[in-house]
Protein backbone atom coordinates (compact mmCIF):
# COMPACT_ATOMS: atom_id res chain seq x y z
CA UNK A 1 0.00 0.00 0.00
CA UNK A 2 1.39 3.36 -0.98
CA UNK A 3 1.70 5.61 2.06
CA UNK A 4 -0.22 8.71 1.05
CA UNK A 5 0.25 10.83 4.13
CA UNK A 6 4.02 10.77 4.57
CA UNK A 7 5.72 14.08 3.74
CA UNK A 8 8.42 13.43 1.17
CA UNK A 9 11.89 13.44 2.66
CA UNK A 10 14.33 15.86 0.97
CA UNK A 11 18.08 15.32 0.58
CA UNK A 12 21.01 16.88 -1.28
CA UNK A 13 23.50 14.59 -2.98
CA UNK A 14 27.00 15.53 -4.18
CA UNK A 15 28.22 14.29 -7.55
CA UNK A 16 30.30 12.19 -8.17
CA UNK A 17 28.24 10.24 -5.67
CA UNK A 18 29.33 8.35 -2.59
CA UNK A 19 27.99 4.85 -2.06
CA UNK A 20 26.72 5.79 1.40
CA UNK A 21 24.69 8.69 -0.03
CA UNK A 22 23.02 6.41 -2.55
CA UNK A 23 22.30 3.84 0.17
CA UNK A 24 20.23 6.44 2.00
CA UNK A 25 17.86 6.95 -0.94
CA UNK A 26 14.47 5.24 -0.88
CA UNK A 27 11.64 5.40 -3.44
CA UNK A 28 9.83 8.73 -3.14
CA UNK A 29 12.75 10.65 -1.60
CA UNK A 30 13.08 14.17 -3.08
CA UNK A 31 16.65 14.77 -4.27
CA UNK A 32 18.62 17.90 -5.19
CA UNK A 33 22.05 17.49 -6.78
CA UNK A 34 25.32 19.45 -6.53
CA UNK A 35 28.30 18.92 -8.81
CA UNK A 36 28.52 17.95 -12.46
CA UNK A 37 25.76 16.29 -14.52
CA UNK A 38 26.00 15.30 -18.19
CA UNK A 39 23.35 14.54 -20.80
CA UNK A 40 23.43 11.38 -22.89
CA UNK A 41 20.55 9.82 -24.83
CA UNK A 42 20.25 7.83 -28.06
CA UNK A 43 22.58 10.11 -30.05
CA UNK A 44 25.45 9.77 -27.57
CA UNK A 45 24.78 6.07 -26.87
CA UNK A 46 24.93 5.25 -30.58
CA UNK A 47 28.07 7.35 -30.99
CA UNK A 48 29.96 5.76 -28.11
CA UNK A 49 28.53 2.26 -27.85
CA UNK A 50 27.58 1.42 -31.44
CA UNK A 51 30.25 3.40 -33.32
CA UNK A 52 32.97 3.06 -30.69
CA UNK A 53 33.83 6.76 -30.31
CA UNK A 54 35.98 7.36 -27.20
CA UNK A 55 34.38 9.15 -24.25
CA UNK A 56 35.24 12.85 -24.57
CA UNK A 57 35.66 13.34 -20.80
CA UNK A 58 36.90 11.37 -17.83
CA UNK A 59 33.89 9.40 -16.59
CA UNK A 60 32.99 8.68 -13.81
CA UNK A 61 35.72 10.87 -12.25
CA UNK A 62 34.03 14.06 -13.49
CA UNK A 63 30.48 12.83 -13.09
CA UNK A 64 28.53 9.63 -12.56
CA UNK A 65 25.13 11.24 -13.20
CA UNK A 66 23.67 10.72 -16.67
CA UNK A 67 20.62 12.86 -17.45
CA UNK A 68 18.27 11.64 -20.20
CA UNK A 69 17.51 15.10 -21.43
CA UNK A 70 17.96 17.80 -24.01
CA UNK A 71 18.25 21.39 -22.95
CA UNK A 72 16.42 24.36 -24.43
CA UNK A 73 19.69 26.05 -25.30
CA UNK A 74 21.22 28.33 -27.88
CA UNK A 75 24.77 29.33 -28.79
CA UNK A 76 25.36 33.07 -28.66
CA UNK A 77 27.61 34.82 -31.19
CA UNK A 78 30.28 35.25 -28.47
CA UNK A 79 30.43 31.47 -28.00
CA UNK A 80 28.54 31.39 -24.70
CA UNK A 81 25.58 29.07 -24.24
CA UNK A 82 22.22 30.31 -23.09
CA UNK A 83 20.45 27.45 -21.29
CA UNK A 84 16.86 28.39 -20.54
CA UNK A 85 15.53 25.16 -19.17
CA UNK A 86 16.05 21.43 -19.11
CA UNK A 87 13.42 18.72 -19.10
CA UNK A 88 13.89 14.97 -19.15
CA UNK A 89 12.88 12.66 -21.94
CA UNK A 90 11.24 9.24 -21.40
CA UNK A 91 13.91 6.73 -20.37
CA UNK A 92 12.20 3.42 -21.14
CA UNK A 93 13.48 3.41 -24.71
CA UNK A 94 17.15 3.55 -23.73
CA UNK A 95 17.30 0.27 -21.81
CA UNK A 96 19.04 -1.53 -24.71
CA UNK A 97 22.15 0.64 -24.19
CA UNK A 98 22.22 0.74 -20.38
CA UNK A 99 24.32 -2.38 -19.57
CA UNK A 100 27.20 -1.26 -21.80
CA UNK A 101 26.80 2.35 -20.72
CA UNK A 102 27.07 1.46 -17.02
CA UNK A 103 30.24 -0.47 -17.80
CA UNK A 104 31.80 2.21 -19.98
CA UNK A 105 30.83 5.34 -18.03
CA UNK A 106 30.62 4.10 -14.47
CA UNK A 107 27.30 5.93 -14.09
CA UNK A 108 25.61 5.43 -10.71
CA UNK A 109 22.75 7.89 -11.09
CA UNK A 110 20.43 7.86 -14.08
CA UNK A 111 18.03 10.78 -14.29
CA UNK A 112 15.11 10.82 -16.69
CA UNK A 113 11.39 10.83 -17.23
CA UNK A 114 9.08 8.05 -16.13
CA UNK A 115 11.59 5.49 -14.95
CA UNK A 116 12.38 2.13 -16.48
CA UNK A 117 10.81 -1.27 -16.00
CA UNK A 118 11.13 -3.18 -12.74
CA UNK A 119 12.99 -5.86 -14.74
CA UNK A 120 15.51 -3.29 -15.96
CA UNK A 121 16.12 -2.19 -12.40
CA UNK A 122 16.62 -5.75 -11.17
CA UNK A 123 18.72 -6.92 -14.11
CA UNK A 124 20.68 -3.80 -15.06
CA UNK A 125 20.63 -1.19 -12.30
CA UNK A 126 21.08 -3.33 -9.18
CA UNK A 127 24.21 -5.13 -10.53
CA UNK A 128 25.64 -1.75 -11.61
CA UNK A 129 24.99 -0.23 -8.16
CA UNK A 130 22.90 2.52 -9.76
CA UNK A 131 19.78 4.39 -8.74
CA UNK A 132 17.16 6.03 -10.95
CA UNK A 133 15.87 9.55 -10.31
CA UNK A 134 12.84 10.87 -12.16
CA UNK A 135 12.12 14.51 -12.85
CA UNK A 136 8.91 15.88 -11.34
CA UNK A 137 5.82 16.87 -13.23
CA UNK A 138 6.92 16.48 -15.91
CA UNK A 139 8.42 19.65 -17.01
CA UNK A 140 9.90 21.60 -14.11
CA UNK A 141 12.15 22.96 -16.85
CA UNK A 142 12.48 26.42 -15.32
CA UNK A 143 13.37 25.16 -11.82
CA UNK A 144 15.98 22.82 -13.28
CA UNK A 145 17.27 25.60 -15.51
CA UNK A 146 17.88 27.70 -12.38
CA UNK A 147 20.03 24.91 -10.96
CA UNK A 148 22.45 24.99 -13.89
CA UNK A 149 25.26 27.34 -12.96
CA UNK A 150 27.51 26.89 -15.98
CA UNK A 151 27.89 24.91 -19.20
CA UNK A 152 31.24 23.26 -18.62
CA UNK A 153 31.44 21.56 -22.00
CA UNK A 154 29.39 20.40 -24.92
CA UNK A 155 30.48 17.58 -27.22
CA UNK A 156 29.31 16.60 -30.71
CA UNK A 157 27.16 19.72 -30.98
CA UNK A 158 27.59 20.12 -34.74
CA UNK A 159 27.24 16.45 -35.50
CA UNK A 160 24.32 15.55 -33.24
CA UNK A 161 22.55 18.90 -32.89
CA UNK A 162 21.53 20.75 -29.72
CA UNK A 163 19.00 18.12 -28.63
CA UNK A 164 21.29 15.08 -28.92
CA UNK A 165 24.69 16.60 -28.10
CA UNK A 166 26.47 15.68 -24.86
CA UNK A 167 26.10 18.64 -22.49
CA UNK A 168 28.13 18.86 -19.29
CA UNK A 169 26.56 21.10 -16.67
CA UNK A 170 27.87 22.41 -13.36
CA UNK A 171 24.83 22.34 -11.09
CA UNK A 172 23.85 23.56 -7.65
CA UNK A 173 20.71 22.61 -5.73
CA UNK A 174 19.60 21.02 -9.01
CA UNK A 175 16.12 19.53 -8.71
CA UNK A 176 13.60 18.47 -7.64
CA UNK A 177 13.97 14.81 -8.54
CA UNK A 178 12.20 11.81 -7.02
CA UNK A 179 13.92 8.51 -6.36
CA UNK A 180 12.16 5.88 -8.46
CA UNK A 181 14.55 2.95 -8.06
CA UNK A 182 16.78 2.52 -5.02
CA UNK A 183 19.91 0.34 -4.85
CA UNK A 184 17.73 -2.75 -4.27
CA UNK A 185 15.61 -2.05 -7.36
CA UNK A 186 12.46 -1.09 -5.40
CA UNK A 187 10.45 1.11 -7.75
CA UNK A 188 8.12 3.95 -6.80
CA UNK A 189 6.29 3.77 -10.14
CA UNK A 190 5.78 0.04 -9.76
CA UNK A 191 4.33 0.46 -6.25
CA UNK A 192 1.88 3.10 -7.42
CA UNK A 193 0.90 1.33 -10.63
CA UNK A 194 0.17 -1.87 -8.71
CA UNK A 195 -2.22 -0.01 -6.43
CA UNK A 196 -3.97 1.73 -9.35
CA UNK A 197 -4.25 -1.53 -11.32
CA UNK A 198 -6.13 -3.15 -8.45
CA UNK A 199 -9.09 -0.83 -9.10
CA UNK A 200 -9.14 -0.93 -12.91
CA UNK A 201 -11.81 -3.63 -13.10
CA UNK A 202 -14.14 -1.32 -11.24
CA UNK A 203 -13.24 1.64 -13.50
CA UNK A 204 -14.18 -0.34 -16.62
CA UNK A 205 -17.30 -1.96 -15.13
CA UNK A 206 -20.06 -2.31 -17.73
CA UNK A 207 -17.95 -1.09 -20.66
CA UNK A 208 -17.78 -3.89 -23.24
CA UNK A 209 -15.15 -4.27 -25.97
CA UNK A 210 -15.66 -2.34 -29.23
CA UNK A 211 -17.04 -4.04 -32.35
CA UNK A 212 -13.71 -3.89 -34.17
CA UNK A 213 -10.59 -5.06 -32.39
CA UNK A 214 -7.02 -4.30 -33.42
CA UNK A 215 -3.61 -5.90 -33.37
CA UNK A 216 -2.08 -5.28 -30.02
CA UNK A 217 -5.26 -6.47 -28.35
CA UNK A 218 -4.22 -9.83 -29.75
CA UNK A 219 -0.62 -10.77 -30.47
CA UNK A 220 -1.62 -13.44 -32.98
CA UNK A 221 -1.45 -11.79 -36.41
CA UNK A 222 -3.53 -14.63 -37.90
CA UNK A 223 -6.48 -13.60 -35.70
CA UNK A 224 -9.48 -11.86 -37.22
CA UNK A 225 -10.26 -8.58 -35.51
CA UNK A 226 -14.03 -8.49 -35.99
CA UNK B 1 -3.57 46.31 -44.71
CA UNK B 2 -1.66 44.22 -42.17
CA UNK B 3 2.11 44.31 -42.76
CA UNK B 4 4.12 41.11 -42.83
CA UNK B 5 6.60 42.67 -40.37
CA UNK B 6 3.72 43.06 -37.90
CA UNK B 7 2.82 39.40 -38.45
CA UNK B 8 6.41 38.31 -37.87
CA UNK B 9 6.77 40.34 -34.67
CA UNK B 10 3.41 39.20 -33.27
CA UNK B 11 4.24 35.57 -34.04
CA UNK B 12 7.63 35.97 -32.34
CA UNK B 13 5.95 37.52 -29.29
CA UNK B 14 3.37 34.74 -28.90
CA UNK B 15 6.08 32.08 -29.30
CA UNK B 16 7.84 33.72 -26.35
CA UNK B 17 4.70 34.17 -24.25
CA UNK B 18 3.54 30.60 -24.89
CA UNK B 19 6.90 29.19 -23.83
CA UNK B 20 7.18 31.19 -20.61
CA UNK B 21 3.74 32.13 -19.21
CA UNK B 22 1.25 29.43 -18.22
CA UNK B 23 -2.28 30.42 -19.34
CA UNK B 24 -4.35 31.68 -16.39
CA UNK B 25 -7.28 29.31 -17.03
CA UNK B 26 -5.00 26.29 -16.81
CA UNK B 27 -3.16 27.65 -13.76
CA UNK B 28 -6.54 28.18 -12.05
CA UNK B 29 -7.53 24.58 -12.85
CA UNK B 30 -4.31 23.19 -11.37
CA UNK B 31 -4.52 25.38 -8.26
CA UNK B 32 -8.00 24.02 -7.65
CA UNK B 33 -6.66 20.48 -7.99
CA UNK B 34 -4.03 21.25 -5.34
CA UNK B 35 -6.93 21.81 -2.93
CA UNK B 36 -8.84 18.64 -3.89
CA UNK B 37 -5.91 16.21 -4.33
CA UNK B 38 -5.68 14.02 -1.23
CA UNK B 39 -2.72 11.84 -2.22
CA UNK B 40 0.40 13.42 -0.80
CA UNK B 41 2.87 12.60 -3.58
CA UNK B 42 0.46 13.72 -6.33
CA UNK B 43 -0.07 16.95 -4.40
CA UNK B 44 3.71 17.46 -4.17
CA UNK B 45 3.97 17.14 -7.96
CA UNK B 46 1.20 19.71 -8.55
CA UNK B 47 2.80 22.16 -6.13
CA UNK B 48 6.18 21.70 -7.83
CA UNK B 49 4.59 22.57 -11.17
CA UNK B 50 3.06 25.75 -9.71
CA UNK B 51 6.53 26.72 -8.38
CA UNK B 52 8.00 25.96 -11.79
CA UNK B 53 5.58 28.29 -13.57
CA UNK B 54 6.39 31.04 -11.06
CA UNK B 55 10.12 30.52 -11.70
CA UNK B 56 9.53 30.62 -15.48
CA UNK B 57 7.66 33.93 -15.29
CA UNK B 58 10.14 35.50 -12.84
CA UNK B 59 13.25 34.49 -14.79
CA UNK B 60 11.62 34.81 -18.24
CA UNK B 61 12.81 31.29 -19.07
CA UNK B 62 10.80 28.49 -20.72
CA UNK B 63 8.58 26.53 -18.33
CA UNK B 64 9.48 23.26 -20.06
CA UNK B 65 12.57 22.47 -22.09
CA UNK B 66 10.70 20.12 -24.39
CA UNK B 67 9.41 22.60 -26.91
CA UNK B 68 7.11 19.94 -28.34
CA UNK B 69 6.13 20.67 -31.91
CA UNK B 70 5.54 24.41 -32.08
CA UNK B 71 2.87 25.27 -34.64
CA UNK B 72 0.27 27.86 -35.62
CA UNK B 73 -3.47 28.24 -36.01
CA UNK B 74 -4.45 31.25 -38.08
CA UNK B 75 -7.96 32.64 -38.28
CA UNK B 76 -8.37 35.19 -41.05
CA UNK B 77 -11.22 37.69 -41.05
CA UNK B 78 -12.98 37.62 -44.39
CA UNK B 79 -12.21 41.32 -44.88
CA UNK B 80 -8.58 41.22 -43.68
CA UNK B 81 -5.86 42.21 -46.13
CA UNK B 82 -2.28 41.10 -45.68
CA UNK B 83 0.71 42.75 -47.31
CA UNK B 84 2.25 40.17 -49.64
CA UNK B 85 -0.74 37.87 -49.23
CA UNK B 86 -0.85 34.47 -47.58
CA UNK B 87 2.55 33.43 -48.88
CA UNK B 88 4.16 36.38 -47.08
CA UNK B 89 2.21 35.47 -43.94
CA UNK B 90 3.44 31.87 -44.01
CA UNK B 91 7.00 33.04 -44.57
CA UNK B 92 6.70 35.43 -41.60
CA UNK B 93 5.53 32.59 -39.34
CA UNK B 94 8.51 30.44 -40.33
CA UNK B 95 10.90 33.33 -39.78
CA UNK B 96 9.39 34.09 -36.34
CA UNK B 97 9.77 30.42 -35.37
CA UNK B 98 13.46 30.39 -36.21
CA UNK B 99 14.10 33.70 -34.43
CA UNK B 100 12.20 32.68 -31.26
CA UNK B 101 13.95 29.30 -31.20
CA UNK B 102 17.28 31.06 -30.77
CA UNK B 103 16.18 33.93 -28.55
CA UNK B 104 13.86 32.31 -25.95
CA UNK B 105 15.60 29.78 -26.35
CA UNK B 106 13.37 26.93 -27.48
CA UNK B 107 14.77 23.46 -27.95
CA UNK B 108 15.17 22.77 -31.67
CA UNK B 109 13.00 19.67 -31.71
CA UNK B 110 12.22 19.44 -35.40
CA UNK B 111 14.25 16.91 -37.35
CA UNK B 112 13.83 15.01 -40.60
CA UNK B 113 11.99 11.76 -39.75
CA UNK B 114 14.53 9.55 -41.53
CA UNK B 115 17.81 11.46 -41.71
CA UNK B 116 17.33 13.24 -38.36
CA UNK B 117 18.64 16.46 -39.94
CA UNK B 118 18.19 19.32 -37.47
CA UNK B 119 18.25 22.90 -38.73
CA UNK B 120 18.36 24.01 -35.07
CA UNK B 121 15.45 26.39 -35.66
CA UNK B 122 12.26 24.27 -35.56
CA UNK B 123 11.71 24.89 -39.27
CA UNK B 124 11.72 22.17 -41.90
CA UNK B 125 9.59 20.26 -44.37
CA UNK B 126 5.95 20.71 -43.26
CA UNK B 127 7.14 22.38 -40.07
CA UNK B 128 5.81 24.40 -38.37
CA UNK B 129 2.30 23.33 -39.29
CA UNK B 130 -0.07 26.18 -40.11
CA UNK B 131 -3.81 25.46 -39.83
CA UNK B 132 -6.17 27.98 -41.41
CA UNK B 133 -9.73 29.03 -40.66
CA UNK B 134 -11.89 31.99 -41.63
CA UNK B 135 -14.27 34.34 -39.87
CA UNK B 136 -17.09 36.34 -41.48
CA UNK B 137 -17.53 40.09 -40.90
CA UNK B 138 -14.02 40.63 -39.54
CA UNK B 139 -10.95 42.51 -40.76
CA UNK B 140 -8.43 41.13 -38.22
CA UNK B 141 -6.14 38.10 -38.18
CA UNK B 142 -5.82 35.87 -35.11
CA UNK B 143 -2.55 33.99 -34.84
CA UNK B 144 -2.31 31.32 -32.16
CA UNK B 145 0.74 29.26 -31.38
CA UNK B 146 0.61 25.98 -29.50
CA UNK B 147 3.68 24.16 -28.15
CA UNK B 148 2.34 20.70 -27.46
CA UNK B 149 4.46 17.70 -26.59
CA UNK B 150 4.89 15.41 -29.53
CA UNK B 151 5.30 11.80 -28.41
CA UNK B 152 2.62 10.50 -26.02
CA UNK B 153 -0.97 10.93 -24.93
CA UNK B 154 -2.79 10.69 -28.25
CA UNK B 155 -4.65 7.84 -29.91
CA UNK B 156 -7.16 7.25 -32.70
CA UNK B 157 -9.71 4.50 -33.17
CA UNK B 158 -12.52 3.71 -35.60
CA UNK B 159 -15.58 3.06 -33.48
CA UNK B 160 -19.04 2.24 -34.83
CA UNK B 161 -22.48 3.60 -33.92
CA UNK B 162 -23.24 0.34 -32.10
CA UNK B 163 -20.30 0.96 -29.76
CA UNK B 164 -22.29 3.91 -28.43
CA UNK B 165 -21.38 6.28 -25.61
CA UNK B 166 -19.97 3.33 -23.67
CA UNK B 167 -17.52 2.71 -26.52
CA UNK B 168 -16.44 6.35 -26.30
CA UNK B 169 -15.92 6.07 -22.54
CA UNK B 170 -13.92 2.88 -22.92
CA UNK B 171 -11.55 4.22 -25.56
CA UNK B 172 -11.17 7.45 -23.57
CA UNK B 173 -10.16 5.42 -20.50
CA UNK B 174 -7.85 3.24 -22.61
CA UNK B 175 -5.94 6.30 -23.83
CA UNK B 176 -5.71 8.00 -20.43
CA UNK B 177 -4.57 4.83 -18.68
CA UNK B 178 -2.16 3.73 -21.43
CA UNK B 179 -0.34 7.06 -21.45
CA UNK B 180 -1.11 8.06 -17.86
CA UNK B 181 1.06 5.31 -16.39
CA UNK B 182 4.40 6.81 -15.30
CA UNK B 183 2.87 10.11 -16.41
CA UNK B 184 3.92 9.86 -20.05
CA UNK B 185 0.92 12.05 -20.96
CA UNK B 186 2.24 14.76 -18.58
CA UNK B 187 -1.13 14.87 -16.84
CA UNK B 188 -3.20 16.46 -15.39
CA UNK B 189 -4.13 17.71 -18.81
CA UNK B 190 -6.83 19.34 -20.85
CA UNK B 191 -8.16 16.37 -22.80
CA UNK B 192 -9.57 16.87 -26.28
CA UNK B 193 -11.88 14.37 -27.93
CA UNK B 194 -12.55 14.45 -31.66
CA UNK B 195 -15.65 12.60 -32.81
CA UNK B 196 -16.69 11.99 -36.40
CA UNK B 197 -15.59 13.58 -39.62
CA UNK B 198 -13.26 11.55 -41.80
CA UNK B 199 -10.42 9.84 -39.95
CA UNK B 200 -8.00 12.73 -40.34
CA UNK B 201 -10.72 15.21 -39.33
CA UNK B 202 -11.38 13.37 -36.08
CA UNK B 203 -7.66 13.65 -35.27
CA UNK B 204 -7.58 17.36 -36.12
CA UNK B 205 -10.75 18.13 -34.14
CA UNK B 206 -9.51 16.29 -31.05
CA UNK B 207 -6.20 18.12 -31.13
CA UNK B 208 -7.89 21.48 -31.57
CA UNK B 209 -10.37 20.67 -28.78
CA UNK B 210 -7.45 20.01 -26.41
CA UNK B 211 -5.27 22.94 -27.43
CA UNK B 212 -7.63 25.73 -28.52
CA UNK B 213 -10.37 25.73 -25.86
CA UNK B 214 -9.82 26.96 -22.31
CA UNK B 215 -10.60 25.36 -18.95
CA UNK B 216 -14.29 25.84 -18.15
CA UNK B 217 -15.40 26.32 -21.76
CA UNK B 218 -18.38 24.12 -22.75
CA UNK B 219 -19.60 22.88 -26.11
CA UNK B 220 -22.76 24.79 -27.14
CA UNK B 221 -24.62 21.47 -27.63
CA UNK B 222 -25.99 20.84 -24.14
CA UNK B 223 -25.77 17.06 -24.38
CA UNK B 224 -22.17 17.22 -25.57
CA UNK B 225 -21.43 19.69 -22.76
CA UNK B 226 -22.84 17.17 -20.27
CA UNK B 227 -20.67 14.43 -21.78
CA UNK B 228 -17.60 16.70 -21.43
CA UNK B 229 -18.29 17.03 -17.71
CA UNK B 230 -18.95 13.30 -17.35
CA UNK B 231 -15.69 12.40 -19.10
CA UNK B 232 -13.79 14.86 -16.88
CA UNK B 233 -15.25 13.09 -13.87
CA UNK B 234 -14.52 9.61 -15.22
CA UNK B 235 -10.89 10.56 -15.84
CA UNK B 236 -10.46 11.89 -12.32
CA UNK B 237 -11.93 8.72 -10.83
CA UNK B 238 -9.43 6.30 -12.37
CA UNK B 239 -7.42 6.61 -9.17
CA UNK B 240 -4.45 8.04 -11.02
CA UNK B 241 -2.81 11.44 -10.68
CA UNK B 242 0.24 13.27 -12.03
CA UNK B 243 3.19 11.06 -13.07
CA UNK B 244 0.91 8.03 -12.79
CA UNK B 245 1.00 8.19 -8.98
CA UNK B 246 -2.03 7.28 -6.91
CA UNK B 247 -4.32 10.29 -6.95
CA UNK B 248 -7.38 11.99 -8.40
CA UNK B 249 -5.86 14.70 -10.61
CA UNK B 250 -5.90 13.47 -14.18
CA UNK B 251 -8.16 15.71 -16.27
CA UNK B 252 -8.27 19.47 -15.78
CA UNK B 253 -11.07 19.69 -18.32
CA UNK B 254 -12.42 17.70 -21.26
CA UNK B 255 -13.47 19.25 -24.56
CA UNK B 256 -15.34 17.45 -27.32
CA UNK B 257 -15.61 18.61 -30.93
CA UNK B 258 -17.68 16.83 -33.56
CA UNK B 259 -17.85 16.62 -37.34
CA UNK B 260 -20.47 14.97 -39.51
CA UNK B 261 -19.17 11.50 -40.32
CA UNK B 262 -19.78 8.39 -42.42
CA UNK B 263 -23.20 6.92 -41.65
CA UNK B 264 -21.60 3.61 -40.71
CA UNK B 265 -18.85 4.91 -38.43
CA UNK B 266 -17.90 6.93 -35.35
CA UNK B 267 -14.16 7.68 -35.56
CA UNK B 268 -12.70 8.99 -32.32
CA UNK B 269 -9.45 10.59 -31.24
CA UNK B 270 -8.17 11.50 -27.78
CA UNK B 271 -5.44 14.11 -27.18
CA UNK B 272 -3.93 15.24 -23.88
CA UNK B 273 -2.50 18.76 -23.73
CA UNK B 274 0.35 18.45 -21.21
CA UNK B 275 1.14 20.05 -17.84
CA UNK B 276 2.84 22.84 -19.75
CA UNK B 277 -0.24 23.85 -21.76
CA UNK B 278 1.57 26.38 -23.88
CA UNK B 279 -0.67 28.54 -26.03
CA UNK B 280 -0.86 32.23 -26.85
CA UNK B 281 -2.85 34.29 -29.34
CA UNK B 282 -2.32 37.65 -31.03
CA UNK B 283 -5.04 39.58 -32.83
CA UNK B 284 -3.68 41.86 -35.54
CA UNK B 285 -6.14 44.60 -36.40
CA UNK B 286 -6.32 46.39 -39.72
CA UNK B 287 -5.16 49.63 -38.04
CA UNK B 288 -1.86 48.04 -37.03
CA UNK B 289 -2.65 47.46 -33.34
CA UNK B 290 -1.98 44.06 -31.76
CA UNK B 291 -3.79 42.56 -28.76
CA UNK B 292 -2.50 39.47 -26.93
CA UNK B 293 -4.55 36.88 -25.04
CA UNK B 294 -4.44 33.22 -23.97
CA UNK B 295 -7.90 32.16 -25.17
CA UNK B 296 -7.59 31.26 -28.87
CA UNK B 297 -11.39 31.60 -29.46
CA UNK B 298 -10.97 29.18 -32.34
CA UNK B 299 -14.35 27.43 -32.30
CA UNK B 300 -16.71 30.21 -33.38
CA UNK B 301 -20.34 29.63 -34.42
CA UNK B 302 -19.09 29.89 -38.00
CA UNK B 303 -16.59 27.06 -37.36
CA UNK B 304 -19.36 24.86 -35.96
CA UNK B 305 -21.97 25.76 -38.59
CA UNK B 306 -24.28 22.86 -39.37
CA UNK B 307 -25.91 24.00 -42.60
CA UNK B 308 -25.23 26.25 -45.59
CA UNK B 309 -25.83 29.42 -43.59
CA UNK B 310 -24.60 30.22 -40.11
CA UNK B 311 -25.69 32.02 -37.01
CA UNK B 312 -24.19 35.40 -36.24
CA UNK B 313 -26.59 36.32 -33.46
CA UNK B 314 -25.17 37.89 -30.31
CA UNK B 315 -26.75 35.04 -28.39
CA UNK B 316 -24.81 32.26 -30.06
CA UNK B 317 -21.62 34.33 -30.02
CA UNK B 318 -21.77 34.87 -26.28
CA UNK B 319 -22.43 31.18 -25.73
CA UNK B 320 -19.39 29.81 -27.47
CA UNK B 321 -16.83 32.53 -27.98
Amino acid sequence: MVDEQRQPQQVRVKIPSLREDLEGLTPGTVVYLDGVVYTAREGVYKKVLDEGAPLPLDLPAVSDANFHCSPAAAREPDGRYNVGGVTATASFRFSQWMPQWFEKSGARIIIGKGGMSADDYRNLFVPAGAVYLTTVGYGTGALLGRGIKRVRDVFWLEELGIAQAMWVFEVENFGPFLVDSDLQGNSLFEQHTRQINARLGEVYAGLGPPALGRFGETDDRSDELV
Amino acid sequence: MISHQAVEQAAYDIMTKAAIDIPEDYLGGIKEMVTTEKAQLSCFVLQSMVENWEAASEDRRPMCADTGLPRYYVKVGNDARIEGGFVALERALRSATARATHDVPLRPNRVHPLWRTDHNNNVGINAPEIDWSFEPDADWIDITTVHKGGLFGTDYRMLFPGDGIDGIKRFYLDTLIAFGKRGLACQPAIVGVGLGGSKDTSMVLGKQAACLRIVGDRNPDEKIAALELELTDIGNNIGMGPMGFVGSSMVVDCHIEVGYTHTGGMPMSVHTFCLSSRRATARLHADGTVAFRTDPKWFTPYMRRESIEWSTSKDSLSKSV
